[in-house]
C-alpha cells in the first residue's frame, strides 16, 4: 500500500472525517448559535443552570484530556477551580481590576501557579501522583483559609456592586459558553495536533512512544498547564455568577472533583463526546433527585465504580464500539477507494 | 519547655500516623496499588466500633475483637472485587474505583450517622497520663497508640522476614510472574496483603476515635497524612514509615505550637519540601 | 518411537503467539520419562514461547499439551508447579530483595516431596552454600543462573524446563552451569532444555529438536544427526536445488 516514496498507493487515502462527523459538525454549529443567543429569550434561572452545566463540561473535558488521553490521573483539579475563584477576589476586590477581565487574569494566574505545582507533583507517579495533587489542592485551600486579605475561613464576596446585574448575568453566561464549548473545541484541536498524537502514542504504549522520541514529561506537563488554565477559567466564571467565594466550597472535592470524575467515567473516558453526555446525564439526574443528595451521590459513585471495574468504556464508549460512530473526527482512517486488480 | 512537650506529643502522634501509613505502604509494596478509600475505611471502622460498643454495651476498645477480623475480611473481599479486576488494565481505573469507594463510604456514613461529630469513650484511659514534669505529660492513650504503631511495624517486619508467607510477599513484590513459577498464588498473596492493610488501618481508626472527635468526612485527610508519612519516610522501607510518621507528627505539633492555625500547613510544607528535594524520602529505596 | 504411556510430556499441533504475532505453528513434540531433550534454534525461533506455554505463562491458541497423560489447558501456572513442572525462566529472574538462601526457600513454597532439600541443593552446588547469606541482587550472571536452577529444583519437579541458561554467560561459566545437568538427570528428573548454544545442547541430550521460525525443522538423536543437517535446520539456509535466487 505504501509505495517507495512513502506516499500511499493510488486507491487508498487517509481521511479523518466521516459522514456522521460532517452532519454532526453542522448540528453542532447550530447548537452553538442557539447557545450564544440564548440570553435573548431565556430567563435568569435557565441561564444559571446553563452556567452550571457548561462549567461542569469545561472542567470534565479538561480532566478527560488529562486522564483519558495524557494518562495523568489527578484528584486535585479542585485546586484550580478554587484558584480561579480566589483570583477574582484578589484581582477585583484587592487590586481593583475590571470584573470581566479578571476572569481571564485569574485563569492566567492559576496557570502560572500550576507550574511549580506540576514540578512537585510529577515527582510522583500513578496513584501517588493522584494523592499528591489532592495534597496540593489542600495546601491551596489552607493558604486561603489562613489569609485574612481574602476573607480567611469564612471567605469573601466578589465586589460586583459597580456592575449592572443583568449585564453581569449575561456576561457570566457567555463566559460559561466560551468555557464549555471552548473546552470541547480545545480538546478536539489538541487531539488533532501533533501534541495530541504524541499523547495518544504515550497513552497506548509509553515505552514505544519514548523510543520514537516523544518527550513524555514535557507532553504531560503541557497538558497539565492547559488544563489548569481552562479549569480556572471555568471556576472563575462560575463564581462570577455565585459571587460568594468560600474555601470549603471552591476547593471542595465533593462539589467539584467527585462529580467530574463520575461524569467522565460514566460518559466515556478517552472520548470527547463522553464528558458532554456524562455531564448532561449527571445534571438531569441531580435535578431529579435534588433533595436526596447523599443517595444520588452514592448511586453515581456505585455506577462509576462498576463502570471503572467492569466496562471501562462508559456510555459513549459503548455506543462507539457498537456503531463505529465518531462525532468528533480525531481518528484517522485508512479508506480503500477501489479494489486492487487481482 | 512547651516546645519540648510539643515534640513529645508530635512523636506520639507520629505513632498513629505510622499506623495509618502501614497499610498504605504494604498495599503499594506488594501490589503497586493504592486504595484511595484507605482513610475512609479507618473512619468506617471507628463508626462500627461506636455502634457495636453502644449495642453490646462494652468498651469500644473491646470491639476490636470483632472489628479487626472483620476488617481483614473486608480487605480480602476488596482485593477480589476491585483490585483483582484492574490488574493489568490502565491504573486510572483503580484510582477512579477507589476514589468512588471513598465518596460512597463517606455518604453512606453520612446517611446512617448524620454529620455530627462523634467520639469513642474508652473510660479512664482517655484522661490518665504520666506526668514527666510541669510541662510534659504523656497521655496513656497516645502512648498505647504509639506502641501499637511500633508493634504492628515490628510484627510485620518479622512476618516478612521469617515466615513462608512473608517470603512469598517479598517474592511477589519483586517479580509477580516469577513468583507464580514458584507455585505462589498471587491472588491469595494480594488478598492477605490487603486484609492486613485494612486491619491495621481499622485499628488506627478506632484508636483515633478514642483520642479525638471524628465525623464521616475526615477519611481523606487521614489518607493524606498516611501518604505524607510514607513519602517522607521513603517507599519500600517499613521503618521509614515510622520515621515519616514521626517527622510529620512533630512538624504538625511544632507548627501548631507556633500558631494554632498552622499545624496542618507545616506538615504539608515538610512533605512538599521532601518531595521537591529528596523524592526517595528518608530511607526510601524506590522513587514513587 | 516411545509409546504414549512413557511420555511425560506430549505436545500436539501447538500454535502460540503474542497478540497478532504467531510464534509457533503446529508443534509436535514429546519427552519421555527420565529423558533429557534439547530444543535448539536461533534467536526468535520460538523456543522460549514453547516453554512458557508448557509452564502456563502463555495460553496457546491451538493444539494440546499433555502432561503425564492429562491436558494442561486451563491449569494456572502456579498449579502446574504443584503438578511437578518447574521452569527456570529466561533471564534467571531470581528475587533481588531476597538472599540466596531465601530464594531457595521460596522455591520450596509449593512443598512437593522429593530428593531436593536445601541441604541437597547446596551440596550439589557448593557455590550456593558459600553465598547463602548474600543478597541475590549482588550475584554474578553465572551465580544467578546456578541459583535459578537450584531454586527450581527445590520444588522437586518431575519435569524441569531450562530456558536459555547460557544466555549472557561466558563459555567457561556455561560449562560450569551445564555440569549441573548430569546431577539432575541422576535423580531421574525429566529435562527439557532450550538453547542457542548447539554444542552444549547436543552434549547433554538424549534427543534433539530444532526449531526454525516457529516450526520443527529437525529431530533425532545427537549421534545420528550430521553437522550440515543441523546447520541447515538451525539457520534455514535454502538448499542449492531450490529455484530462484
Amino acid at each position: 500500500m505504501i509505495v517507495s516514496n512513502g506516499a500511499l498507493a493510488p486507491g487508498y487515502s487517509v481521511r479523518r472525517s466521516t459522514l456522521a462527523s460532517r452532519i454532526f459538525g453542522i448540528v453542532a454549529l447550530v447548537a452553538v448559535v442557539v447557545l450564544v443567543v440564548l440570553p435573548t429569550f431565556a430567563g435568569a434561572s435557565t441561564k444559571f443552570k446553563m452556567v452550571e452545566l457548561l462549567t461542569l463540561i469545561a472542567i470534565a473535558q479538561m480532566w478527560n484530556l488529562l486522564a483519558g488521553f495524557a494518562g495523568v490521573v489527578s484528584v486535585g483539579q479542585q485546586a484550580f477551580v478554587g484558584l480561579g475563584a480566589y483570583g477574582m477576589i484578589v484581582f477585583v476586590n484587592n487590586q481593583g481590576f475590571n470584573l470581566y477581565l479578571s476572569v481571564v487574569i485569574s485563569a492566567v494566574a492559576a496557570m502560572i501557579v500550576s507550574i511549580p505545582m506540576g514540578l512537585i507533583a510529577f515527582q510522583l507517579r500513578g496513584s501517588y501522583f493522584a494523592i499528591g495533587t489532592w495534597v496540593l489542592a489542600e495546601v491551596c485551600s489552607l493558604v486561603m483559609i489562613n489569609n485574612t486579605s481574602v476573607g480567611g475561613g469564612s471567605g469573601a464576596s466578589i465586589k460586583v456592586t459597580d456592575y449592572d446585574l443583568a449585564t453581569r448575568q449575561d456576561v457570566t453566561y457567555w463566559f460559561a459558553v466560551v468555557a464549555g464549548v471552548g473546552a470541547i473545541v480545545l480538546s478536539y484541536l489538541v487531539l488533532r495536533s501533533r501534541l495530541g498524537l504524541r499523547m495518544q502514542a504515550i497513552r497506548d504504549n509509553e515505552a514505544g512512544a519514548r523510543g520514537l522520541g516523544a518527550n513524555v514529561y514535557r507532553t504531560r506537563f503541557a497538558i497539565w498547564t492547559i488544563a489548569a488554565f481552562w479549569t480556572a477559567l471555568a471556576g472563575a466564571t462560575f463564581y462570577l455568577g455565585q459571587i460568594r467565594v468560600q474555601p470549603t466550597g471552591s476547593f471542595s472535592v465533593v462539589q467539584w472533583t467527585a462529580p467530574i470524575i463520575f461524569i467522565v467515567v460514566i460518559g466515556g473516558i478517552g472520548t470527547i463526546e463522553g464528558p458532554v453526555i456524562g455531564a448532561v446525564l449527571y445534571y438531569l439526574f441531580r435535578e431529579q433527585f435534588k433533595n436526596q443528595v447523599t443517595w444520588y451521590t452514592i448511586t453515581l459513585g456505585v455506577i462509576a465504580i462498576v463502570v471503572a471495574l467492569v466496562l471501562q468504556k462508559g456510555v459513549w464508549g459503548i455506543i462507539r464500539a457498537r456503531t463505529g460512530l465518531d462525532l468528533f473526527p480525531v481518528r484517522r482512517r485508512l479508506v480503500v477507494e477501489r479494489r486492487e486488480p487481482a | 519547655m512547651t516546645w519540648v512537650n510539643a515534640i513529645v506529643q508530635g512523636i506520639l502522634l507520629g505513632g498513629l500516623y505510622a499506623l495509618f501509613a502501614t497499610g498504605l505502604s504494604l498495599g503499594f509494596g506488594v501490589m503497586r496499588l493504592v486504595n484511595l478509600a484507605h482513610g475512609d475505611l479507618a473512619i468506617l471502622a471507628a463508626f462500627i466500633a461506636l455502634s457495636s460498643a453502644t449495642t453490646l454495651d462494652i468498651n469500644p476498645l473491646v470491639t476490636l475483637a470483632i472489628v479487626l477480623p472483620g476488617a481483614f475480611v473486608v480487605g480480602v473481599v476488596l482485593q477480589r472485587l476491585v483490585f483483582d479486576r484492574v490488574v493489568g488494565v490502565d491504573p486510572a481505573f483503580a484510582i477512579v474505583a477507589t476514589f468512588g469507594l471513598s465518596i460512597v463510604i463517606q455518604n453512606a456514613l453520612l446517611e446512617k450517622y448524620t454529620a455530627d461529630t462523634r467520639g469513642l469513650y474508652v473510660g479512664e484511659l482517655e484522661t490518665s497520663s504520666i506526668r514527666v514534669n510541669d510541662q510534659i505529660s504523656i497521655g496513656w492513650l497516645p502512648l498505647i497508640t504509639f506502641l501499637c504503631g511500633v508493634g504492628v511495624l515490628a510484627a510485620l517486619a518479622l512476618f516478612l522476614k521469617r515466615t513462608k508467607l512473608g517470603r512469598a510477599f517479598r517474592a511477589t513484590s519483586d517479580d509477580p510472574e516469577a513468583a507464580r513459577l514458584m507455585g505462589i498464588d498471587n491472588r491469595r498473596v494480594y488478598g492477605v496483603a490487603l486484609g492486613i492493610a485494612v486491619a491495621t488501618v481499622a485499628l488506627a481508626g478506632v484508636l483515633l476515635g478514642a483520642q479525638t472527635s471524628y465525623d464521616p468526612f475526615i477519611g481523606p485527610s487521614r489518607l493524606i497524612y498516611a501518604f505524607e508519612a510514607v513519602i517522607i519516610g521513603g517507599l519500600g522501607s517499613l521503618w521509614g514509615t515510622l520515621a515519616g510518621g514521626i517527622t510529620l507528627g512533630v512538624a504538625q505539633a511544632l507548627g501548631r505550637e507556633y500558631n494554632s492555625q498552622w499545624g496542618e500547613l507545616t506538615g504539608h510544607a515538610v512533605f512538599l519540601a521532601v518531595l521537591a528535594t529528596r523524592p526517595t524520602g528518608m530511607f526510601g529505596k524506590v522513587q514513587a | 518411537m516411545s509409546n504414549q504411556s512413557e511420555r511425560l510430556l506430549d505436545i500436539d499441533g501447538l500454535d502460540a503467539g503474542y497478540g497478532d504475532f504467531q510464534a509457533l505453528f503446529g508443534i509436535e513434540l514429546h519427552v519421555d520419562q527420565a529423558e533429557t531433550v534439547s530444543m535448539i534454534g536461533a534467536n526468535g525461533a520460538g523456543k522460549s514461547t514453547l516453554l512458557k506455554a508448557i509452564a502456563g505463562m502463555l495460553e496457546p491458541t491451538a493444539g494440546e499439551i499433555r502432561y503425564a497423560g492429562e491436558l494442561l489447558a486451563g491449569v494456572p501456572a502456579n498449579r502446574r508447579v504443584a503438578n511437578g513442572i518447574s521452569l527456570v525462566p529466561e533471564g534467571r529472574r531470581i528475587f533481588p530483595s531476597l538472599s540466596v538462601e531465601e530464594n531457595l526457600l521460596v522455591g520450596a513454597h509449593i512443598g512437593r516431596k522429593g530428593p531436593w532439600t536445601k541441604q541437597r541443593v547446596m551440596g550439589a552446588f557448593p557455590m550456593l552454600a558459600n553465598l547463602a547469606g548474600r543478597s541475590a541482587a549482588r550475584l554474578s550472571g553465572g551465580e544467578q543462573q546456578t541459583l535459578a536452577i537450584g531454586r527450581a529444583l527445590m520444588a522437586n519437579p518431575q519435569l524441569l524446563l531450562l530456558d536459555e541458561v547460557s544466555l549472557g554467560l561466558a563459555p567457561v561459566v556455561v560449562k560450569q552451569v551445564y555440569e549441573a545437568v548430569p546431577i539432575i538427570k541422576g535423580q531421574g528428573t525429566t529435562i527439557l532444555i532450550v538453547e542457542q548454544d548447539v554444542n552444549q545442547a547436543l552434549k547433554v541430550a538424549d534427543r534433539v529438536y530444532c526449531l526454525l521460525e516457529g516450526r520443527i525443522s529437525l529431530t533425532g538423536t545427537p549421534g545420528s544427526l550430521a553437522k550440515e543437517d543441523v546447520t541447515e535446520a538451525y539457520f534455514g539456509l535454502a538448499s542449492t536445488t531450490e529455484a530462484g535466487a
